[in-house]
């Protein structure tokens, strides 16, 4: 069969820490007609050249979204790129979201990663389906293929006297062969009708109707929905339960312990007790009605204040070297002035306003599931470990994500669902509540950092030491793991271009006493947060303007090499050094634009505080100013906020526009507010009310997006607006009030 | 206990525990599962619904309350989503994963019927209640000014 892949690559999240990008699965055999690929199709023929893209007899175009949409808009961009390339009207498109399946090469939707990864591989699928439908019509006129061009659903003679529409030539291109990648052309860029212009929002009708399904949504005959008690401490299992007050609270039907987990802890479930009924409430009530004693394990002794303040005695002593260049402790010894900062970040939650959930059937020797997951592979593959079944025997649908941030790529929830339906023989929706969402997540880390500067005489920066601790997210899948690896430094640690001729990165261990996940920019947040801030503290003790110390720390527009960084290898998010290189004139153009665009020479003219900070992530760059302004009761808070964002070709700019502004909120969030808490092993935090959010009062009057146009390679959209926005906010404080906010939340030091 | 309540104009009988939260007789029992489950406990605005045209939280309020009364969910809004906010959200691209804004605009919703015309302040003020983790607020204010017939000074 074509849609059979030659080749494909999958990341593993254990080797890439999720960072790392595969391709598409793009081998097409030549030699099978394409028609060959459509089992079950028997009367009118339809071409599918490969899994992505299928044009019917009757000219509608099906095009495969394989990325999950959590709000980034992918299943308004994905598709368009696709059709673009082919020539088809998106009127005439419909969009069908992928199950999980390995056949579509990597599908896990993180690292910002769904464009930028597949961009050249996507065009592909669309161009194969066109270059075939051009050779019926080129067939079927006596003319050679480039005499025709594909555009609005048809193939036209390039004299413009005739044209074919897609579907009429569908009979005659699945009898030819699928070309071979190689002899594939893509159309020059200029060529992509709507990539880069305005694009309408496709799940917008549906999400303000509540037609829009998402992960709780689903419903299946027969279905009971499962509440369960976890326990309280990672690691921690059930001593003995009593179900009996449970069972007798009408609509409760069956009362399951679910396997506690072994270490690593990947993406099992928890454990628990779980309360199986007709209904939520009912199963809610069975849940508060259950009488459990835990057994807490060794991680009952976690305290998040010593651990912070044992991370914080971490960065305090020279750690392990993950980049170096010069002599920093003889420069530092030698030096005029040292400036010297410590910062500490706390553990965050990621609260998708849908708490995960996921639905399970477990019968006749196959396994479904309909999940809200980022990484439908991953859930498909626990699902399958859980249910005692093959991978080809189970089922993994996508529904809309209600939010991700990167909780969602965990297949915990779904590993439940399929445990429950399985033991209760019945389908089974395992619903979390927001107190399970807050208090069982897998948290972003905890982190300390310590920076020093060396100044000389002159005031000129002559040595950068940045050390960083923090437990690792590999934490969570291998049993070794002691703290972070140089690998774990590349986000906005190893990538930052300093033009400093001694520069040393170290980095502290730190055990982990939670599971750890990623989080929306993950290392980025603390990394930035830090880098950020003694950027700003550099330039208060130098006496220069922010902005022109940032521009000089920096230096000059140019392509950092690998040997300047003083690393061997970057990381680099997965993707070749040479294609994304560390790019300073990238990053001060960001600096230079969002800084015209928020007045800031003109900030004390205006009476405004403004606080600037710029961050590498994700191939991207992003530069952001912030205002503050005191409110009547003495709170700071944004009044404004500017967004410069590069990351490079842009397909569908509203979607760009819109992931900036809720980067914006979402950093605010997290640097006012956010802050998760362990005592005796458990977390303190259990919904809104204790883990606060920002909410629409708190946001600012207006947040302006520039985006840089570009043709460079597409670099990430949807997390590299959140790192820069954190330092921007303690900038604009410190202008403001006066105070270096060096802990986050915010709230902890000013009041916000 | 039987309960009788019109949703979206149609009577519905309802033999449920009384004390079960509107939302879960929405969700589970009529089938109507635009209103959403985001916390449980009226923190996030998510399940926000009309109860003769007030704004209620459904997660919170017991079935028995709407004995007798009406309610409108986003389901019952516009019969073809063609509401003037409606239109505004998606000409303006408001959602972004989408999950809280039927809550968003049944609130809108309420606050347009009882004034028109609103401000900034008024649209922060009736929107106070209504978490968007996705961070669509600034879409939001400019969408109802927008459904208003308001300027954007913005």
């Amino acid at each position: 069969m074509s849609q059979q892949p030659v080749v494909f690559t999958r990341r593993s999240f254990l080797e890439g820490l999720n960072l790392s990008v595969g391709g598409l699965a793009l081998g097409l055999v030549p030699t099978v007609s394409a028609e060959a690929a459509a089992p079950g199709v028997k009367s009118a023929p339809e071409l599918r050249p490969n899994v992505f893209v299928h044009v019917a007899a009757d000219g509608l175009v099906t095009i495969v979204c394989h990325r999950s949409e959590m709000g980034q808009g992918i299943r308004s961009s994905m598709p368009v790129v696709v059709a673009d390339e082919l020539g088809a009207d998106m009127a005439r498109v419909k969009v069908v979201q992928a199950v999980g399946d390995a056949v579509y090469g990597d599908q896990n939707t993180d690292g910002s990663s769904s464009i930028r990864g597949v961009f050249q591989d996507l065009r592909r699928t669309g161009a194969t389906a066109r270059t075939m439908l051009v050779a019926a019509a080129a067939k079927r006129w006596k003319v050679k293929p480039e005499a025709c061009e594909a555009r609005e659903h048809a193939v036209y003679l390039r004299d413009g006297q005739r044209s074919l529409g897609f579907g009429e030539l569908v009979a005659d291109a699945v009898k030819l062969p699928v070309p071979k990648a190689e002899a594939v052309q893509l159309r020059p860029l200029s060529e992509l009708r709507r990539v880069g212009s305005e694009l309408p929002l496709l799940d917008g009708p549906a999400y303000v109707t509540g037609k829009a399904v998402f992960g709780a949504d689903v419903k299946l005959p027969g279905m009971l929905i499962a509440v369960v008690a976890r326990p309280p401490v990672v690691g921690g299992k059930v001593a003995r339960f009593d179900a009996t007050r449970a069972l007798a609270i009408p609509g409760v039907k069956q009362v399951l312990e679910l396997p506690p987990p072994h270490r690593p802890y990947l993406f099992q479930g928890w454990g628990g007790v779980a309360v199986l009924a007709e209904n939520t409430w009912a199963a809610m009530r069975g849940r508060q009605a259950l009488d459990i004693t835990w057994e807490n394990g060794p991680n009952e002794s976690y305290d998040s204040e010593k651990y912070r303040v044992a991370l914080l005695e971490s960065v305090r002593a020279p750690g392990k070297p993950a980049r170096s260049v010069g002599d920093v402790d003889k420069a530092l010894a030698s030096a005029a002035r040292v400036v010297e900062a410590e910062y500490y970040a706390p553990h965050l939650s990621h609260a998708p306003m849908e708490p995960p959930v996921a639905l399970a059937r477990v019968a006749g020797g196959v396994c479904e599931v309909w999940a809200a997951t980022q990484h439908p592979q991953a859930a498909r593959t626990e699902a399958a470990k859980t249910a005692g079944l093959p991978e080809d025997k189970v089922t993994v649908n996508v529904t809309l994500l209600g939010g991700g941030f990167g909780r969602k790529s965990k297949a915990d929830f779904v590993a439940e669902a399929v445990f429950l339906a399985k033991t209760a023989g019945v389908p089974v929706r395992v619903q979390w509540t927001r107190e399970d969402d807050i208090r069982h997540d897998y948290y972003h880390s905890a982190s300390a950092q310590k920076l020093s500067a060396g100044l000389d005489a002159q005031g000129k920066p002559t040595a950068w030491l940045h050390r960083t601790s923090f437990p690792a997210i590999r934490s969570t899948f291998s049993e070794d793991v002691t703290g972070p690896v140089a690998r774990d430094l590349n986000q906005g640690v190893l990538d930052l271009a300093l033009d400093i001729p001694n520069v040393r990165a170290e980095m502290g261990e730190a055990l982990a006493k939670v599971r750890i996940g990623w989080l929306r920019s993950v290392n980025n947040i603390f990394h930035a947060y830090a880098v950020g801030s003694f950027m700003d503290e550099l330039a208060h003790a130098r006496g220069v303007d922010p902005r022109d110390n940032l521009l000089e720390v920096i230096g000059p527009a140019r392509k950092v090499s690998v040997a300047e960084l003083g690393v061997t290898t970057l990381p680099n998010y997965g993707a070749p050094v040479e294609a994304h290189p560390v790019d300073a004139g990238r990053l001060r153009r960001v600096i230079e634009r969002v800084t015209e665009m928020s007045g800031w020479n003109e900030r004390a003219k205006n009476g405004r505080t403004l606080g600037l900070a710029a961050h590498r992530s994700f191939l991207s760059y992003v530069g952001v100013v912030v205002s503050m302004t005191k409110d009547a009761v003495g709170k700071a808070r944004v009044d404004e906020a500017w967004v410069v964002v590069d990351a490079g070709l842009v397909v569908n700019p509203d979607r760009v526009r819109s992931q900036m502004e809720g980067s914006v909120i979402f950093g605010m969030s997290l640097a006012m507010y956010g802050s998760i808490t362990m005592k005796e092993g458990a977390t303190e935090q259990s919904n809104f009310r204790d883990y606060r959010l920002v909410r629409i009062a708190d946001a600012p009057r207006a947040i302006h997006v520039d985006i840089v146009r570009s043709e460079e390679a597409p670099g990430g959209v949807g997390e590299p607006g959140v790192p820069p926005v954190a330092p921007a906010i303690v900038n604009a404080i410190f202008a403001l009030t006066g105070i270096r906010v060096r802990e986050l939340p915010i709230i902890r030091t000013v009041p916000v | 206990m039987s309960i009788r309540v019109r949703v979206n104009g149609v009577e519905q009988e309802l033999d449920v525990d009384p004390e079960m939260p509107l939302l879960w007789a929405l969700r589970d029992v009529l089938g109507l599962t635009g209103t959403k489950y985001g916390c449980g406990q009226a923190l996030c605005g998510a399940c926000s619904v009309h109860l003769d045209g007030q704004v209620v939280r459904a997660c919170v309020t017991p079935i028995r309350r709407a004995d007798g009364r009406e309610v409108t969910t986003i389901e019952g809004l516009s019969p073809d989503g063609g509401h003037p906010l409606q239109r505004a959200w998606v000409e303006l691209g408001v959602p972004q994963c989408g999950f809280c804004q039927s809550g968003q605009l049944m609130c809108a919703a309420a606050l347009l019927a009882k004034k028109p015309q609103p401000t900034d302040a008024d649209i922060d003020q009736s929107l106070a209640g209504n978490l968007c983790r996705c961070g669509t607020y600034t879409r939001i204010r400019a969408a109802v000014k927008k459904a208003a017939g308001v300027p954007d000074s913005k």
